[in-house]
């Protein structure tokens, strides 16, 4: 299924929000992660399932001001 | 002892971690500015492991981080970024940032008061980025904030403290609540006079990280600070019109 990821369209066969960080290579990395505009926290991202269309947004720790 | 949210601070000069040359740069400049609190942000990676790099980095500048919610122009966003950044950074402190106006980066009072509020009832220990004021700032209070960032300028500019009189009646209108100057500060001056308008600490970031040698500015506001605070606690003369001899004229030897 055709998910957005960070704004950018890919597709994954995963069922939850873990599976799809794995699918993408990045579970293994320091970021936070939100589902349609929501925060998921690291210890839900197993028990919260994705579907057609969903916006996932991964960050990371970054500079700032 | 200056302290936020119970914690005590040592020094009065916050710094960001954006826009520096080069990582080596941004260590010595906090190596150089004694800076105890850095700001951080979250972001999506350009490339991968950007941010593994970047963790590390601010790691082992051994301070106290402050993540910001910058470019958030929504309570609704600014809460959901906090959050990330709560379980990114591991801490429960949160600069919050909630921009009202692309062209100064004006906060918008309305979205601040209802994500500072939220966020606070979340166990957030905020750091409102805010202005002088003065009803702002009683509704952040009032929605838990323990801490104020009244804006010197808008972000970037370097303009220094653009309203003296504002930030003047801030500060005398809460004179036990911490409050930072927190953007638009350029020199070391700038930052001089904010200490000695009795501001309890301030924040930067372009003016270090853009300036020719960031590691020496980074000194040099560190020496201002110090300077402006030690002139607050000091207690300045008051400044006439006439002038008046410092050297006494009795025992004057007479020569016309």
């Amino acid at each position: 299924m055709k998910i957005m990821v960070n704004g950018t369209p890919q597709e994954v066969t995963a069922t939850t929000l873990a599976e799809a960080l794995a699918a993408l290579g990045r579970d293994g990395e320091t970021v936070a992660t939100a589902l349609n505009e929501e925060f998921v926290p690291a210890g839900t991202r197993a028990a919260t399932p994705i579907a057609p269309g969903d916006r996932i947004e991964i960050v990371a720790p970054r500079q700032g001001g | 002892m200056l302290g936020f949210y119970g914690t005590p601070v040592a020094s009065r000069l916050m710094l960001g971690t954006a826009q520096y040359p080069s990582p080596k740069v941004l260590s010595e400049a906090f190596r150089r500015s004694g800076a105890g609190i850095a700001t951080v942000s979250v972001r999506r990676e350009a490339a991968a492991g950007e941010g593994a790099d970047f963790w590390a980095l601010v790691r082992e500048l051994g301070v106290r981080l402050l993540p910001n919610t910058a470019g958030c122009h929504s309570a609704r966003e600014a809460v959901t970024t906090a959050r990330m950044a709560r379980e990114l950074f591991g801490t429960d402190w949160i600069k919050l940032e909630v921009i009202g106006h692309a062209d100064t980066l004006q906060p918008d009072p309305w979205g601040l008061v209802e994500a500072a509020a939220i966020l606070s009832a979340e166990g957030f220990k905020v750091f409102p980025y805010t202005t002088e004021d003065l009803v702002l700032a009683e509704r952040l209070l009032d929605a838990g904030c323990e801490v104020l960032m009244p804006w010197g300028a808008p972000i970037g500019t370097g303009l220094g403290l653009a309203n003296r009189y504002g930030l003047r009646a801030l500060r005398a209108q809460f004179p036990d609540v911490p409050l930072v100057i927190d953007a638009g500060l350029g020199r070391p001056s700038q930052a001089a006079e904010a200490m000695e308008m009795g501001y309890d600490a301030v924040l930067l970031n372009t003016a270090v990280a853009k300036a020719d040698d960031p590691a020496a500015m980074a000194e040099g506001f560190a020496r201002a600070v110090e300077a402006g605070r030690l002139g607050f606690e000091a207690g300045a003369m008051e400044p006439r019109d006439m002038a008046a001899p410092s050297t006494p004229l009795i025992g004057k030897a007479f020569l016309a």
